[in-house]
């Protein structure tokens, strides 16, 4: 059974897929995915704690033994990723059923939930396949899968975002391709274990370094780092409520753990250190927060302004990929985990709002905090997170980033950290204020709370961003052992 | 001169990738963007086929007196990546579609227009 789990994290989603495509309109193709998300879940948990004590579970695809197979690789670093992301798809398919009922045509509902199994596929698979040319493909199964489920908003902008989207994500990854085949021609080998034993050999190449950075931008893009992140307003803006909380909670993460893994286990230790790698992510990383954070205060739509908020978190992973240190590598792991937590339960609430009146602009929902208090209170809490209040999630992710970025005397990190966090306050006390303070523009509609089907996925979410603001022995103690893994990988 | 025409297909892949990204980014016409996009596709293809071919090697099929083969798998893997992108095609020519029926035109700047003085 072991050693099976890693694909079928893949495989019982991939066939689900055209199963509930077929089914019937009406509630079923809803169910059959969410139970298959749960048991993804499921079995991604068990897959995490199979390799906790430090063990790897291997998987060669077909019997073809690797490097010449497939390998599904699992350490404690890919099986954290997956269980983020299966775990996510879990509390987010329950609040899916009304929120899709209310946003997307009933004919496409089960093409619907197709897509996102596929999407889920691709980001599991992702997570669990040990071969950088597998990783190519799973990134374009999620992704092509991503464009369909955008593209499916209720306004026509969303078809412009898809497009978007489409024309960038393609470029991403085709440039991580290009870099892909550089590599291979240097030394004949796609997989990650096997070619962190070669490359170290043929490092001094400048083929090698040409494909390092091909496959560096490539993933950038995809991971939405700042400033390549020109897609993701528009996308995470006009997307479907469910896609978007699925997609800031998953897919930029799972991007981020293939920066993590290609460049610090398939690349020898210190090549990054040799070239500009690292110093860029530290500039793009403090120049995402502060640009992206600015730019989220100027918004006027509430999931736009979300949006540039997820660029500005994905400066701080940048950050910690940036200082490559056991602690950085840490606070990246975790803020990976409680971003996902955060973002998703906003994006939540903010579809809760779609959901009751149809909009998300700032002068429409003037006063909605006291007709709809406990979606108000997903929001507070979800936004204090985001903040990094003490007692939240978002405070845990924070500390450790500026305690890793004090271990380097990087002042100026520390600054843009603080600086960041400041901004948020103003971009989060700015829909706080919209939703409370201000009068409540009559418009003769009597709005009431949001069903019990959309509350109850928001507030496990948001009980999750305090559980894990006071109890860190999962997060964090996940996180340490895989950034040992990480950055112990590449030195052997 | 060696240099030159030795790395030939170097050269043909450089120039491809560089007419597809172009075109890609100064095109306002959304389906040109696409010919773009595929072009530049099309070069990464011609990269990995080319690098598989070994000097004086023959097509990899196992026959007596031949010593010598091709690599063949990075034809393998471009047959993969040839599938995704004629999928990025579709999506990317559906979507067009879609904007064409809703927006009446495919021209970017128009369809900014009409998005903005709303």
């Amino acid at each position: 059974m072991g050693n099976n789990i890693s694909l079928l994290l893949v495989v019982i989603p991939l066939i689900a897929a055209p199963v509930v495509a077929v089914l019937p309109r009406g509630r079923l193709p809803w169910a059959v995915a969410t139970v298959v998300a749960a048991l993804c879940a499921v079995l991604a948990a068990m897959q995490l704690w199979m390799v906790l004590d430090g063990g790897t579970i291997s998987y060669e695809l077909g019997g073809w033994a690797p490097p010449w197979g497939i390998e599904y690789r699992i350490d404690a670093v890919n099986a954290f990723v997956a269980l983020i992301v299966a775990a996510i798809a879990t509390i987010t398919l329950p609040y899916a059923l009304l929120s899709t009922e209310r946003e997307i045509p009933e004919e496409k509902i089960p093409l619907f939930y197709s897509a996102m199994l596929l999407c889920l596929t691709g980001l599991l698979g992702i997570t669990q396949t040990g071969d950088i040319f597998n990783v190519f493909v799973f990134l374009e199964i999620s992704s092509l899968s991503s464009y369909a489920l955008i593209s499916l908003g209720r306004q026509r902008q969303a078809l412009t975002a898809a497009y978007q989207y489409l024309i960038m994500g393609t470029v991403g990854a085709t440039f991580y391709l290009i870099g892909v085949g550089l590599i291979y021609s240097q030394t004949g080998t796609l997989n990650m274990q096997d070619l962190a034993t070669i490359l170290p050999g043929v490092q001094h190449l400048k083929t090698v370094d040409t494909g390092f950075a091909f496959i560096m931008i490539g993933i950038a893009l995809k991971l939405a780092l700042f400033p390549l992140h020109l897609w993701l307003p528009n996308a995470y803006t006009y997307a479907p409520s469910v896609v978007t909380v699925f997609l800031a909670a998953t897919a930029t993460k799972v991007a981020v753990y293939v920066m993590l893994r290609i460049l610090f286990m398939v690349f020898p230790h210190g090549f990054a250190l040799a070239t500009p790698a690292e110093e860029l992510f530290i500039v793009a990383g403090i120049a995402g927060i502060l640009i992206a954070s600015v730019y989220a205060i100027y918004q006027e739509d509430i999931k736009r302004l979300l949006a540039y908020s997820s660029v500005a978190q994905i400066g701080y992973m940048a950050l910690g990929i940036g200082f490559a240190s056991a602690m950085s590598v840490t606070a990246t792991l975790i803020h990976l985990f409680n971003h996902a937590l955060m973002k998703g339960a906003l994006f939540m609430a903010v579809g809760a709002i779609i959901y009751r009146i149809g909009a998300c602009r700032m002068d429409q929902i003037h006063g909605l905090g006291r007709a709809m208090p406990w979606t108000f209170g997903a929001i507070v809490i979800g936004g204090l997170s985001l903040v990094g209040v003490p007692g939240t999630a978002g405070f845990i992710s924070k500390w450790y980033l500026v305690a890793a970025a004090l271990e380097q005397g990087a002042w100026i990190s520390v600054a843009a950290i603080l600086i960041g966090s400041l901004l948020a306050v103003v971009y989060v006390g700015k829909l706080i204020e919209a939703l409370y303070f201000r009068p409540v523009t009559d418009t003769g509609k009597v709005i009431s709370e949001a069903p019990m089907l959309l509350l109850m996925p928001t507030w496990v979410l948001v009980f999750a961003n305090i559980y894990f603001g006071l109890d860190t022995a999962l997060t964090v103690g996940v996180a340490e052992k895989a950034a040992a893994i990480l950055l112990g990988g590449g030195a052997s | 001169m060696d240099f030159l025409i030795g790395h030939y297909n170097y050269w043909i892949v450089i120039i491809l990738m560089m007419v597809g990204l172009y075109t890609v980014i100064s095109r306002g016409n959304l389906i040109k963007k696409i010919i773009g996009l595929n072009i530049f596709q099309v070069s990464v293809f011609f990269l990995y086929i080319s690098m598989g071919t070994v000097e004086g090697g023959a097509a990899p099929i196992i026959a007596e007196g031949i010593k010598v083969y091709s690599n063949p798998l990075p034809h393998v893997l471009i047959l993969t990546a040839i599938v995704v992108g004629v999928a990025t095609t579709a999506l990317a020519l559906a979507l067009v579609v879609r904007i064409k029926e809703s927006y009446g035109t495919i021209e970017e700047d128009e369809i900014h227009n009409l998005d903005h003085s709303l």
